[in-house]
């Protein structure tokens, strides 16, 4: 048993050795491969949809390069389920030689995946997941978060709520690793009276429990996290339960994307969002991206594609950086730090634990000129503001 | 008061939902011995039909048709097509042919429908409230989906219990091989039952559509619990999947709304509610696993 496992083991590493020896001498002229490891099916399906396609914009706007490396796009699609994302980074990381990675949209999929990458110095640049388990004291120098860390969406929600003048709120949302740092998130900046949370299933479709709840509980406003589907479902609910309109309700910015806004049509008015990005900012860099995100895909792009987008330019200043390639995970990472893009959120730098320092605003849904209902931009909430872990991160 | 009515309510909807999918699956599995995990997928093909349907036509009654149609017709062809060629084999072949089967439609609806969720606009009398009793509003469309699946549910059992047909359904559930043996066309049959098994998955996903979101993947996000209902009641049986039915779509509601409560007066804040989230979702598989350690075939087998 013992030997055979020894020998199994030994002709792995023999493979992989010469597997790898021949593509970093062959790296020169090949394009260099970002694994993207996103989730396109399921309720969150729309999301990586978005994440990917605005990424691989970025890279067509730049002519098939990304700071002057041609760049090819590995895609796989996670189906919403931690095990395959795990899968299939390995396979990137063995079999394709991928090291650069991006794309995973859910937090629990991005713990399964991606502590291994960032052990075997791998990179990690991601446009959406950041639990606040990676932010703080389990920081790593190879991960860098583009999006925002999830706590620090909610403490913009809840200084959001703390402004429209609040008192007692109802809070809900997914029992996961997100959904949990929701919830720590908003009560950090949320001084009034919180009379119930409520943590509801991630693969839960049906909110009529939570709804009766919600009216027999009778507070300000509600603020719940339910991002992709999910959140469909809980407003439409809402909405059919008769409590729309009833109790107040304030979101982050997944809770109140453009795809929500625009399935629930005029239902959605009213309703106050968090946000670090609106299509309506008034910024070059923005104006250019909706724009040609709206020519190439005719949608409006959501804060998902503002962030894949993001990743890409991102990652792309880091390779002009080090002279058009990837040279190791060190030499990323000194260009990457100084952050030189120009977001399209306007201001962007990042912390001392590689998460985003940005500013915040209030978004709240209305009736544009067309008649359709989005999402405009009303306030700034914060200013500069990083995340709550990033003191306990020693890099 | 009226909260404890209001989640009954909730209850009662929820296991008529269960209930359509459940029985259409429960028929077949009893009668061709085929187990069908495409079945979450008629579901979505059915709110896929109604959804756009109401989308082209405005019309609320013709996607309900172009649901129910939908479903039973691809149900129909697929059974001729694909699950016919599986009675024979063993259960992991069908497992897996039918999981192929949900890859396909998940990413065949993908390509047609795109992968955003669709949102079906209910009619203006259907997306209101009604007081159910003084001070408890209750949405008129979940009322609706009660009251069509108590009729469904009724015509099921005049067609089974009273008809030429239904009488071979039932003796095709409790042994097959003599059916076949007594010169029924079988194969018809067949044929009839996955039919009609995927028009009730159908009509479960038009139900479902303007509830949830229409969107690719629905269908497995319900089928879990459906089988959990139909491992409750007893394989192949219609009262089994009505009785697991009950006790699913209840015991889930009861637990999300009275668990919470219940631990917040033992201990204190977010600990609590997370335990409670923890414990209601695993409610419906204690319940089966209560269920099996007491009668190991279901309550309500149908082979003896």
């Amino acid at each position: 048993m013992i030997t055979r496992r020894t020998l199994l083991a030994a002709s792995a590493s023999a493979g992989l050795g010469t597997c790898l020896m021949p593509r970093s001498a062959r790296a020169q002229g090949a394009k260099l491969k970002i694994g993207l490891i996103t989730t396109l099916s399921g309720p969150g399906g729309y999301l990586g949809q978005d994440i990917r396609d605005a990424f691989q914009l970025a890279v067509d706007l730049e002519g098939g390069s990304l700071g002057g490396a041609p760049v090819q796009l590995v895609v796989e699609n996670d189906a919403f389920k931690p095990a395959q994302a795990k899968e299939i980074a390995d396979r990137f990381y063995k079999t394709e030689g991928i090291r650069l990675f991006t794309g995973i949209v859910f937090s629990n999929l991005l713990a399964a995946a991606v502590p291994d990458l960032l052990d075997n110095d791998a990179v990690y640049v991601s446009p959406n997941a950041a639990p606040s388990t990676f932010s703080g004291k389990d920081c790593n120098r190879n991960y860098y978060v583009v999006s925002w860390n999830n706590d620090s969406l909610h403490e913009a929600g809840g200084a959001n709520a703390q402004r429209l003048g609040y008192k007692r709120m109802m809070l809900l949302a997914p029992n996961y690793q997100a959904g949990k740092d929701a919830l720590t998130g908003f009560k950090r900046m949320f001084k009034g009276e919180v009379v119930k949370e409520i943590y509801t299933r991630l693969d839960q479709t049906d909110y009529a429990a939570e709804m009766a709840q919600i009216r027999d509980a009778k507070p300000d406003a509600v603020y719940q996290f339910h991002p992709g589907g999910l959140g469909i479902a809980f407003m439409r609910q809402y909405q059919q339960a008769g409590l729309l309109g009833q109790i107040a309700m304030t979101v982050a910015e997944p809770s109140m994307d453009s795809t929500i806004v625009t399935a629930l049509g005029d239902s959605a008015i009213g309703v106050t969002v968090a946000s670090h990005w609106n299509t309506d900012f008034d910024n070059a860099a923005n104006k250019r991206f909706v724009a040609e995100f709206m020519k190439k895909y005719s949608r409006i792009p959501t804060s998902y594609a503002s962030q894949g987008y993001d990743a890409a330019l991102a990652i792309a200043a880091s390779l002009k950086g080090t002279g058009g390639t990837f040279a190791g995970p060190e030499a990323f990472r000194t260009a990457m730090l100084p952050a030189k893009f120009d977001s399209v959120r306007g201001y962007f730098a990042f912390g001392p634990n590689q998460h985003p320092i940005q500013n915040w605003y209030a978004l709240a849904v209305e009736k544009g000129a067309d008649g359709k209902p989005g999402l405009r931009t009303k306030d700034q909430i914060l200013t500069h503001y990083g995340d709550a872990y990033s003191a306990q991160c020693k890099l | 008061m009226s909260l404890v009515i209001e989640q009954t309510l909730n209850g009662v909807q929820l296991s008529a939902m269960l209930f359509l999918l459940a029985a259409g699956l429960t028929l077949v599995f009893g009668i061709m011995g085929v187990i069908n995990l495409a079945h979450g997928s008629l579901y979505m093909i059915g709110a896929y039909a109604s959804a756009w349907t109401a989308a082209a036509t405005g019309s609320f009654l013709l996607a309900v048709l172009a649901g129910v149609a939908a479903a039973g017709c691809v149900g129909m062809v697929l059974e001729f097509l694909v699950l016919r060629r599986l009675y024979a084999s063993d259960h992991v072949d069908q497992v897996l042919a039918t999981f192929g089967l949900v890859l396909f439609f998940n990413q065949a609806m993908a390509l047609l429908f795109g992968r955003q969720p669709l949102f079906v606009t209910l009619p203006g009398w259907l997306s209101g409230t009604v007081m159910v009793a003084p001070g408890v509003p209750y949405p008129v469309f979940r009322l609706l989906i009660i009251v069509t699946v108590v009729v469904v549910a009724a015509l099921m059992w005049v067609f089974i219990s009273h008809t030429r047909i239904g009488m071979l359904v039932r003796a095709g559930a409790t042994s097959r091989d003599m059916v076949r043996a007594m010169g029924v066309p079988i194969r018809g049959l067949y044929t009839l039952v996955f039919g009609l098994g995927a028009a009730l998955a159908g009509l479960a996903g038009l139900l479902a559509g303007p509830i949830y979101a229409v969107q690719v993947g629905m269908g497995e996000q319900i089928l879990i619990s459906t089988f959990v209902v139909i491992v409750i009641g007893g394989v192949g049986s219609i009262r089994g999947a009505l009785i697991g039915a009950l006790l699913v779509g209840g015991m889930d509601t009861l637990l999300r709304a009275v668990v919470p409560g219940l631990l917040q007066m033992m201990m204190q804040g977010p600990d609590a509610d997370a335990l409670a989230g923890g414990i209601a979702s695993m409610g419906i598989y204690l319940v089966m696993a209560s269920v099996l350690l007491v009668r190991p075939r279901g309550l309500f087998p149908a082979h003896g």
